[in-house]
């Protein structure tokens, strides 16, 4: 049986506790929303783009501790980056969750994000750790319609 | 709920209610997850099925499998009589006055949306009403928004008490001049109220206006009479029913089915075909177009006979014993409350925990083992009119015991603890 300490390792339980940047973003220019119709959970990603470089990101919305707490590690690892890294962060991110990354998981680029990789081993709960991401991701593309964990990405 | 079915015959001299008995006709409720025992408290999503009810759907693609009303040779004949002898089952398991007011669907979405589109879109007109109630699934609520938007008519939402009791005030209120149709749940899927549908029937009745029933939720759990309730339309799905997947059926009076014009098209719906004119069939075979699930109206009626064989009162007892065990274990963990607790309800308990949503609720259960449902329940409107993004919800059949419910709360309180600081 797995341990539920792989999933819910402290720093998860921390950030669902109290999610860092979970604020509306000042001055805001970017913004989506993600969703996932089979359970409800939403969150709403907003971010100031300067130029090529994220200066804020902050997020809202209700959902698990998993949804929680990879929006508020998200919004922490990518604040200040500029947008090619963070796609880059996005991508890692999602082989890591998803267990579709070639090599292991990067630890010097995933950093604390690494804290979800437990989830891989819990398939009904990857839609959770990567529905902040395909927000932030679209807000970056400047997508204006809603991103729902049930497209294909 | 502890009435007795109305074709049940009573039984000469009652037995207690034998669960361990009743476990053992389960073939899946064996299987352990995980290396415990599984514990399968989401019925109301889908039940188990028993031993019989997947014995007689293997027996017709062993011995039985040739399609219906074609046939001149001996195993369609006895394919033919095998699905008419289901539809019967299916007539009494309802209690419908005829065999030809039973059209067997794929479940209870296909009968509303059959009944949507077959009998409401053709009769609406802009500014027209349904009434249907805050609790409704989503299966008794897009087939309509669907008909509102092809017909210019608009849905009316009957409210409920913060308990989850139907408010019949507002209700009767809302039955008005433009009301053409109401559609309720007999059962909620999401908090277990049952509710007093024959006054729901009754008092539309009373204005000219017809009544559909969904009774994907009734039917494991209390007596259905569509006569004694007088409703017009009357869907369940089998599934829910200790019966297999893909097969349904609504009951509609054949005096309305007659004047609906068919669903789809295709084979068996047909009396004649021209490409000038074809003539259609009369129900209920107007509504059944292409080959039938035949081996699951074989596993549905295997299901109703099996409820037959487990006596009716002592299955509602004991329903009515979890629901209580269960309700008050779960009520009295810190953090723990309860989200629906109307009365009289349906073994089903839905809950929130203070700092912990469902979802990681769940995540927890099922890492003991423990099957339970978090989410909205495809009841969102329900979800926003109590105020809670999601609820975890245990939902009960005969089969299951107070050991499992044992389990369910040591492993909630766990969850709390996992979260907890």
């Amino acid at each position: 049986m797995t341990d539920l300490r792989d999933l819910y390792q402290q720093v998860i339980l921390d950030h669902n506790r109290s999610p860092r940047n979970f604020r509306k973003v000042s001055g805001a220019n970017r913004s989506a929303e993600g969703s996932n119709p089979i359970c409800g959970d939403v969150v709403t990603v907003e971010l100031r783009l300067e130029g090529d470089v994220i200066r804020d990101i902050g997020f809202q919305g209700t959902g698990c501790a998993i949804s929680q707490a990879s929006a508020s590690l998200m919004t922490e690892a990518i604040k200040g980056k500029p947008r090619d890294e963070a796609e880059a962060l996005f991508r890692a991110f999602h082989g890591m969750v998803t267990g579709s990354a070639a090599a292991a998981p990067d630890r010097d680029t995933l950093g604390k994000l690494l804290a979800l990789g437990g989830v891989r081993q819990f398939p009904a709960r990857v839609k959770c750790a990567n529905l902040p991401w395909h927000a932030m991701h679209a807000a970056l593309r400047g997508r204006a319609q809603p991103v729902s964990t049930e497209e294909g990405a | 709920m502890t009435s007795l079915g109305h074709t049940a015959p009573p039984p000469a001299r009652r037995e207690a209610f034998d669960v361990k008995r009743v476990r053992g006709d389960f073939p899946i409720l064996r299987r352990s997850v995980g290396g415990g025992p599984l514990t399968y408290l989401d019925n109301a999503a889908t039940s188990q099925k028993p031993r019989c009810v997947v014995e007689a759907v293997c027996r017709y693609y062993e011995e039985q499998s040739a399609n219906i009303h074609r046939g001149v040779y001996r195993l369609s004949a006895e394919a033919t009589a095998g699905h008419d002898m289901a539809r019967e089952k299916v007539r009494d398991f309802l209690n419908a006055g005829a065999t030809e007011e039973i059209v067997f669907v794929r479940g209870t979405t296909e009968a509303i949306n059959l009944v949507a589109q077959s009998y409401a879109r053709p009769r609406l007109r802009a500014g027209d009403e349904i009434v249907l109630t805050v609790m409704e699934h989503h299966s008794n609520i897009v087939p309509w928004q669907l008909v509102c938007q092809a017909t210019g008519a608009r849905l009316r939402v009957v409210p409920i008490e913060d308990d989850g009791t139907l408010r019949l005030d507002a209700y009767e209120e809302l039955l008005g001049k433009r009301t053409r149709l109401v559609a309720a749940v007999h059962v909620s899927n999401s908090l277990g109220t049952i509710n007093p549908v024959k006054q729901l029937v009754a008092l539309a009745h009373a204005r000219g206006i017809p009544v559909l029933l969904d009774g994907a939720q009734a039917a494991p759990h209390v007596p259905i009479d569509v006569q004694d309730l007088g409703c017009d339309f009357y869907a369940v799905s089998g599934h829910k029913m200790f019966g297999p997947t893909g097969i349904g059926a609504l009951y509609g009076k054949l005096a309305l089915l007659e004047e609906m014009p068919p669903y789809q098209g295709g084979g068996d719906m047909i009396r004649s075909v021209r490409f000038e004119k074809t003539r259609y069939a009369p129900p209920p075979s107007r509504f059944e177009a292409g080959t039938p699930h035949l081996a699951g109206a074989a596993g549905l009626a295997a299901a109703i006979d099996y409820l037959r064989s487990v006596d009716p009162q002592g299955r509602a007892e004991h329903e009515d014993d979890l629901l209580r065990y269960a309700a008050d274990a779960l009520a009295a963990v810190a953090g723990v409350q309860l989200i629906g607790t109307a009365t009289p309800k349906v073994a089903i308990v839905s809950f929130v925990m203070d700092g912990v949503h469902p979802h990681d609720v769940g995540t927890v259960l099922d890492q003991r083992g423990i099957c339970i449902r978090t989410g909205h329940h495809c009841t969102q409107p329900l979800m926003e009119r109590l105020g809670v993004p999601a609820t975890a919800r245990a939902s009960f059949a005969f089969y299951n015991t107070r050991e499992e419910i044992d389990r369910l709360v040591a492993a909630v309180a766990e969850a709390r603890e996992v979260f907890a600081g």
